[in-house]
């Protein structure tokens, strides 16, 4: 039983389109929210000695002045508070101000950024996904270089890896708007980490392209890359299905405070599969076969026709 | 077996063996490395990043001074007892101080920058009648001075009087010594108030300490009337030198050891059960095939922990993360070759002939999509070095480079060594053992 995903592919590049559509929605109208590695400010990790509901924590906090303070509360049972830029001063009168209202309370971890090194956190993190994209679309680019047309092959597999991203963004849009999740260094370290796996996929997937058309097995592009799909399915989701594995171990166990990182992984790891099985190869058909314009045609017309 | 495949057994038994005694007892010391580094946010303890206000020295001098800030903070350090202190310069402003494994109050946080000046102050009385406390100045040498403890001898120490009151005993240097002397004469039986910066040094019972001058003092003085805590800081404070430039605190991170301890245990669960279920799956999946790629999985573990252990590598959250997925992707170059293996199974090919087939045919893909990973590596490392709050990131980049590239080598070698080893036995007829009935297409 053959699937012919290649004969399908605009409908999933269509599905891909409005997934990615309603990623930059929700970036456009929820935003990301930095975490303090690139905003500055503090987060201060403290355990009581007394149960303390979080309503009535975030409320002194307000009357202390830090109504605009986050606050998470960690598995271990410790709240993670996070507020504005503290001096030793304001950190102690804070601290001493909980005390007094909620009993004996001990630190077990606090992090301040300053707005300086928080800026130029960000600058880097940007500069690394930059360079990221760059140098993978060059190697492949020269991996493939044999083939006759290896730009195409170093550019689909970026679009893959911009679709990953953009998934990865769109749904840390949502829980940054909903759940408060924060973008820190550890998320970009996520998104590069599913940027290298992603292309990991698209280019074994790319390389089962490459032996069958050398191997010569049709000269219709179309039925060389149905074929290499159907082939490589079977690896591309038992890899993916191990790795998740071991990642939802880590995000089970170890818990909310690396959520940042291990949900990225998951998400990204789960578009990736998609974007180097449906949407890197249909690419390369598509331009091979010079169909940029069909695209574009055919979208309005499967949108009126819904 | 062929003879190529002995030798390749027994460099993996070999490997292996290796890497069990270099690893267990963890805690035990292999090759002048004991137990596995632990970073910051496992271990606990602090990083603190300072600014140094390099405004008032001249081009040129810059890292003369840094390196002085560098051994001034290394001496109020020492009292704290910490273990393996790391102080570097960073770039041409930031000083970076890391103290691993420690509790640190806020008070000794602030300590170590602080800029440890003692100034004299006199009280004067301006037209309004207001009394101010103003620097205690004398001309020396045609220039006007302030007395500070800057003139001190760096041999302050504290001591008890007949009463039992704390002293914390200085000696003027020569210049010191010039500028003491006018002015107390000037100040006889007059008070004079010790401020750091522009509030008073305390006493015990919290009111400023003004002691009236009684005598002039040419070589000694004491200060009286501070705790013996206070004493003793600011005694070793002193003594370990003025900050030859202010620093701002940039960046402070601080961990308890015990939230850093809570992480390893997690983390350590989350890797065997991790390890665990991924090798249930193989064994479902691929069967006989899966169960040496799980015992290859375990060599690999093995591997890269001693491996983590012997460099040795700093294990940050992040580093583990990156280890974990390593082993997801170890899987990777397995399942490349198993299913490579499987189509030429299928294609009716002995079982020995389609393992090397399998195996040689999978490389390009293994080596191609195992670069792209190399690549974001050096990228994260890069990221990591550059930033102040990188350790995590460059951990992270270090322990996926490493599982990595041993994957590569326990997939290749391992796995097949111990694929060969079936083959011309009678398993090797029951290709059902290889490949999963339920097959796809």
């Amino acid at each position: 039983m053959m699937f012919d995903i290649v004969g399908k592919r605009f409908w999933f590049l269509s599905i891909s389109g409005i997934v990615i559509l309603i990623g930059i929605i929700f970036l456009g109208v929820f935003g990301l929210k930095p975490g303090i590695d690139f905003s500055s400010g503090s987060i201060m990790t403290l355990s009581f000695e007394q149960s303390v509901d979080k309503d009535e924590l975030a409320q002194e906090l307000a009357n202390l002045g830090y109504g605009s303070a986050s606050i998470e509360h960690s598995p271990a049972g410790d709240f993670l508070i996070r507020t504005v830029e503290l001096t030793m001063d304001e950190k102690a009168q804070l601290k001493e101000g909980l005390a007094e209202k909620f009993g004996a309370l001990t630190e077990k971890g606090f992090e301040n950024v300053d707005p300086v090194i928080a800026k130029e956190t960000g600058r880097i993190a940007i500069i690394a996904v930059v360079v990221a994209a760059i140098g993978i679309m060059l190697y492949v680019t020269w991996a493939f270089r044999r083939m006759p047309r290896p730009f195409h092959y170093g550019t689909c597999a970026i679009i893959a890896l911009v679709h990953d991203v953009l998934v990865v963004l769109g749904v840390f849009s949502i829980t940054g708007a909903i759940l408060g999740w924060e973008i820190n260094l550890i998320f970009i370290t996520g998104v590069l980490a599913v940027i290298g796996y992603s292309v990991n996929n698209t280019v074994v997937i790319f390389d089962r392209i490459r032996e069958n058309l050398t191997k010569g097995i049709s000269t219709n592009f179309e039925v060389v890359v149905n074929s290499s799909l159907v082939e490589t399915m079977g690896r591309s989701l038992n890899t993916s299905l191990t790795t998740l594995i071991v990642v939802l171990a880590l995000l089970f166990f170890v818990g909310s405070s690396i959520n940042n990182f291990t949900v990225v992984l998951i998400v990204g790891i789960v578009a990736g599969t998609y974007s180097s099985i449906s949407i890197a190869p249909l690419l390369l058909v598509i331009w091979e076969k010079r169909e940029w314009g069909r695209l574009i045609r055919w979208w309005p017309i499967s949108r009126s026709r819904s | 077996m062929s003879r190529r495949n002995t030798i390749a057994w027994i460099i993996i038994l070999g490997l292996f063996a290796f890497a069990l005694w270099a690893l267990l007892p963890i805690e035990g010391e292999r090759l002048g490395r004991k137990g596995i580094q632990l970073g910051l946010d496992l271990k606990g303890g602090v990083r603190l990043v300072y600014q140094a206000d390099m405004s008032s020295v001249e081009p040129g001098e810059e890292a003369d001074v840094l390196d002085g800030v560098i051994a001034v903070i290394a001496n109020r350090i020492n009292p704290l007892g910490v273990t393996e202190p790391n102080i570097e310069r960073r770039g041409t402003d930031l000083i970076v101080v890391e103290l691993p494994a420690l509790s640190v109050t806020d008070v000794q946080k602030e300590r170590i920058g602080r800029t440890a000046l003692l100034e004299f102050r006199e009280l004067v009385t301006d037209e309004e009648g207001n009394e101010q406390w103003v620097p205690a100045t004398a001309v020396i040498d045609g220039q006007e001075k302030e007395l500070t403890s800057s003139y001190f001898k760096e041999n302050t120490y504290v001591d008890r009087d007949s009463f039992g009151s704390i002293l914390l005993i200085f000696e003027w240097n020569e210049e010191g010594s010039r500028l003491s002397q006018e002015i107390t004469t000037r100040l006889l039986n007059k008070p004079v108030g010790i401020f750091e910066g522009d509030e008073p040094l305390r006493g015990d019972d919290g009111e400023p300490i003004a002691p009236i001058i009684r005598s002039v003092i040419t070589d000694r003085g004491q200060i009286e009337g501070l705790s013996l805590n206070e004493a003793n800081e600011l005694s070793s404070q002193l003594n370990a030198g003025r900050l030859p430039v202010p620093l701002e605190t940039k960046y402070d991170l601080t961990i308890e050891p015990a939230l850093g301890a809570d992480f390893v245990n997690l983390s350590t669960k989350a890797g065997i059960v991790g390890i665990v279920l991924v090798m249930l799956f193989m064994i479902a999946y691929y069967r006989l095939s899966g169960l040496f790629a799980s015992l290859s999985l375990i060599f690999y573990g093995a591997l890269v922990l001693a491996i983590f252990k012997l460099i040795p590598v700093t294990l940050t959250l992040a580093g583990i993360g990156g280890f974990v997925l390593s082993i997801g992707m170890a899987v990777d170059a397995n399942v490349l070759i198993f299913e490579r293996m499987k189509e030429e199974l299928r294609t009716g090919r002995t079982l020995g002939a389609s393992i090397e087939a399998g195996f040689n045919r999978a490389w390009t893909g293994i080596r191609d999509s195992n670069a792209t990973t190399f690549i974001v590596c050096a990228i994260l490392y890069w990221v990591g070095s550059s930033i102040v709050a990188g350790a995590p990131v460059k951990g992270f980049a270090l322990t996926l480079f490493i599982g990595v590239a041993v994957s590569m080598f326990t997939a290749i070698v391992a796995t097949r060594t111990l694929m060969r080893f079936v083959v011309g036995t009678r398993l090797a007829q029951r290709t059902s053992l290889f490949s999963t009935y339920a097959g796809r297409k």
